[in-house]
């Protein structure tokens, strides 16, 4: 069970107020008349599927219902983050892995 | 004033008006209220719901002024007049639940119409959608514990705060105006299933429904 920071709501709420919809900062092409059916086809239908940080839009359904941005672990599906829309998230999996092999580093010198 | 086609829902001709639990408390009873009675519920039927979307600063200023109540800008606030039977809580960052006696709705929503011009707004007479429950006696805290997923302990839910959560699996507004009674407002249509809950889940405090 989920235990949800709504960053609208500025508190934790139970995962069961809660839809996910899908990964998160999907653009929709400016000119879809300009695009490839390639593009138009990766737009629609293809999604990321990454082992680790994942970037979800979520609702908070029973509650403001607004939708919302989660950055979340896929392996341990640890929350990291929640931000509103339109804000970019400040964990990514390339700062995950800054993270890792700083401490790698460390680990070295120690 | 804004050029949006307005009515009163209420009719001027004698249709006899039943409240939404009127057809509970046929099937399914209504147990008295006596001094065993540990929680006891109350329908405020018909009273008036307007649904108020737009940007805080600007509909403060029109609420303020037509009602006399400031708009609550924080998340899961809860504002009321002093006698409590006009209030205004907090449902998302662009909209707020406005409760008045029933037939002062469309006076009020004309009233806040003339005062914010062609603003960016919009609002709502939810009036006939939805229904009021109140829950008071000492163990009706003890009984939302067993029906609601948010805490209701109050270190987390004081007195003025209101929140839209589930309520045995349906969305509900729950709020807290004073410390000893609660308040549901819950779908019409899903009011008789509330209700019913509520007598199962009260049998044991021995509900009493005030009617
Ligand atoms: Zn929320």
């Amino acid at each position: 069970m989920f235990y949800i920071y709504c960053p609208y709501c500025g508190e934790h709420r139970e995962e069961e107020e809660f839809h996910p919809k899908g990964q998160a900062h999907i653009e929709r092409p400016k000119e879809p008349e300009a695009c490839s059916d390639e593009e138009w086809g990766d737009y629609l239908f293809f999604r990321d599927n990454p082992r680790g940080v994942h970037h979800e839009l979520w609702v908070h359904a029973v509650g403001c219902r607004k939708f919302f941005n989660v950055t979340r672990h896929t392996v341990t599906y640890e929350i990291l983050e929640t931000y509103k829309m339109g804000e970019q998230p400040s964990i990514t999996a390339d700062s995950q892995n800054q993270v890792a092999a700083a401490s790698r580093q460390e680990g070295v010198r120690a | 004033m804004s050029n949006a086609a307005t009515f009163d829902t209420r009719t001027d001709s004698a249709i006899p008006v039943e409240p939404p639990l009127a057809y509970s408390y046929r099937r399914s009873g209504a147990p008295a209220a006596g001094p065993e009675s540990r929680v006891i519920l109350r329908e405020r039927a018909l009273l008036g719901h307007l649904v108020l979307r737009g940007g805080a600063i600007v509909l403060d200023e029109a609420v303020r002024e037509v009602l006399g109540l400031n708009l609550p800008g924080e998340p899961q606030g809860l504002v009321q007049d002093e006698r409590g039977e006009r209030s205004i809580q907090w449902l998302s960052p662009d909209e707020w639940l406005v409760i008045v006696p029933g037939g002062e709705e469309f006076e009020l929503e004309t009233r806040l119409r003339e005062r914010l011009g062609d603003a960016h707004y919009a609002i709502s007479d939810v009036s006939g959608g939805q229904t009021l429950l109140e829950l008071s006696g000492e163990a009706a805290r003890e009984l939302l514990m067993k029906t609601v997923i948010y805490d209701v302990h109050p270190s987390h839910f004081p007195v003025g705060r209101g929140v839209t959560t589930v309520f045995a699996k349906a969305t509900t507004i729950l709020r807290r105006p004073s410390e000893e009674r609660w308040e549901l407002v819950v779908r019409r249509s899903f009011a008789d299933y509330c209700y019913r809950w509520l007598l199962d889940a009260g049998e044991e405090y021995a509900i009493g429904v005030v009617r």
